[in-house]
């Protein structure tokens, strides 16, 4: 199986470089262990830019599509066998990356 | 044989082999829904055939085949209309046989996979509770729905989705690793202990106050537990625990409604039968030598009760002695609490106030119960008086409400 682990995180702001070195340290066990499919940071909502073309004319509004306290942060996509194995994998990112994260399976 | 012993014998198999029927599926088909309904037809098809047919001499490899029967069929049906009818095709038409082919060994008991991944910790708590008492308890969804003052639809919809958690969020079929087990254990264990507290003291104003309906099937689900994990000191510990507990049951609410307080309850009516059986399992654990956890400490304590001949008898040092051990374990305030409440016996409730007063407990209505008695003993009546009156506005039991209005108001008037 498909996990989304999105990091979550409640001010904008990039990892300190003890987080990044974690991070990468995180990133290569996923690598070695054959868990890795992808990952990225992403920039803060403000620069978002949200476009809906549902109605023929695409309407372009500039922010996220959901204003809230908490917003994703980064994402790790993974490949586990089964939700235990996410979780263990979720608890060692989120100490890496020094963020709460959320673990959803693909369908 | 008689209908009433054909019912009789379906009700029992009913009992005890509902687990392993929607245990046994569900590791065969590994879709919980899928063995939940099919165990259910399985026993349908038992209240219609037995009658008729007479009582099968092994019912419960009856009921497995015929339950694996039916989830075969229902795969199939639902493979015809999805088009997917090759994969079906490849479903074998013999049930596997039932209680011989897998090695046995109780960490390799379906019942106990089922268990863990019923109480699964992202599961959430209510959703633990619901899952076990219909997959493992196999209590109907309208049972539960009304033990936990629920609508039936709205406790409908809360096993359906924890089953759909559990199917697309991968939550596997399978007991923890050892390193997990001990972690697992727990929360398997605390989900049955709520199920009992649930019942022993209804949180619900316009519930009875104890309902051995719940309390039973705790225990049921415990003793299955132990049958499984027969070394385990905590799940011995829980199970005596309950037991010890249970045994207090019929002297726990007077005749007019009112909850009566360990102090003032007729130790005549406590059941011997299963004290004998708590303090047996406590002797054991002491007699292993290993350290004991969380419930075999509560066990302990509920075991120097249930020895005492009447409550000027209890040994108060040797409960304030388990509590420490307990507060090693395990420093909430709530532990803390019923410590202070056995140190009032030994050392008298001045000494006690001074450890209940500052706990983080405000809006616990037993803290505000027990410094209200601690109050009143030290003829403090006007700070007692407050102090029940937000205890009696905390407890949700009417029972409880009952004792504690009483003692309020058979307060001396005055500061």
């Amino acid at each position: 199986m498909q996990y989304l682990l999105s990091v979550i995180f409640d001010a904008p702001g990039l990892a300190t470089p003890d987080e990044d070195v974690a991070i990468d340290v995180f990133n290569d066990r996923l690598r070695a262990e054959g868990r890795w499919v992808f990952a990225g940071g992403l920039g803060t909502p403000e620069t978002a830019t949200v476009i809906d073309n549902r109605g023929g004319a695409a309407i372009v509004t500039d922010g996220p599509f959901v204003e809230s306290k908490e917003f994703l942060a980064g994402f790790w996509i993974i490949e586990a066998p089964d939700l235990d194995v996410a979780l263990a994998l979720a608890a060692d990112g989120s100490k890496a990356c020094n963020r709460k994260v959320e673990v959803r399976p693909f369908l | 044989m008689t209908g009433g012993e054909v019912a009789a014998a379906i009700t029992r198999a009913h009992r005890e082999e509902w687990a392993r029927v929607v245990a046994t599926l569900t590791g065969r088909f590994g879709d919980l829904d899928t063995a939940e309904e099919a165990a259910a037809e399985a026993f349908a098809t038992a209240v219609e055939r037995w009658p008729v047919d007479g009582v099968p001499p092994r019912p419960g490899a009856w009921l497995t085949t015929t339950a694996q029967r039916k989830a075969i069929d229902r795969i199939r049906r639902e493979a015809r209309r999805a088009e997917k009818h090759r994969e079906a095709l490849m479903l074998s038409d013999t049930p596997e046989p039932t209680g011989t082919a897998r090695p046995t060994g109780a960490l390799d008991d379906d019942r106990l996979r089922l268990l863990f991944t019923c109480c699964h910790p992202a599961l959430a708590v209510a959703a633990r509770i619901a899952l076990t008492l219909r997959m493992v308890g196999g209590l109907t969804v309208a049972e539960i729905a009304r033990a936990f003052l629920v609508q039936e639809t709205a406790m409908s919809r809360r096993i359906t989705r924890a089953k759909e958690k559990i199917k697309v969020a991968g939550i596997p079929y399978r007991v923890p690793s050892r390193e997990d087990l001990p972690a697992r254990l727990s929360g398997v264990l605390a989900v049955l202990y709520l199920v009992f507290n649930e019942g022993y003291l209804s949180s619900e104003p316009g519930q009875e106050a104890v309902r051995g309906d719940l309390t039973a099937e705790a225990i049921r689900l415990t003793r299955l537990v132990r049958a499984l994990l027969p070394e385990d000191g905590e799940v011995a510990g829980l199970l005596a625990l309950m037991l010890l507990t249970e045994a207090r049951r019929p002297a726990r609410v007077s005749a007019d409604g009112e909850l009566v307080p360990l102090d003032r309850q007729d130790r005549r009516a406590w059941d011997r039968d299963l004290i004998a059986e708590g303090h047996a399992l406590v002797r054991a654990r002491l007699a292993s030598g290993l350290p004991p956890g969380r419930y075999q400490l509560l066990a302990a304590v509920n075991a120097v009760h249930t020895d005492a001949r009447d409550a000027r008898h209890t040994d108060w040092s040797q409960i304030v002695e388990l509590y420490d051990q307990l507060v090693r374990l395990d420093p909430s305030p709530i532990v803390r609490l019923n410590r202070a409440i056995a140190v009032a016996e030994l050392d008298g409730p001045q000494v006690a106030l001074a450890q209940v007063d500052g706990l983080p407990l405000d809006g616990y209505h037993a803290f505000h119960a027990t410094r209200a008695d601690l109050l009143r003993r030290l003829g403090r009546s006007g700070e007692a008086r407050a102090a029940y009156d937000r205890a009696i506005a905390l407890a949700g039991n009417a029972a409880e409400t009952a004792y504690l209005t009483r003692r309020r108001d058979d307060l001396p008037a005055g500061p």
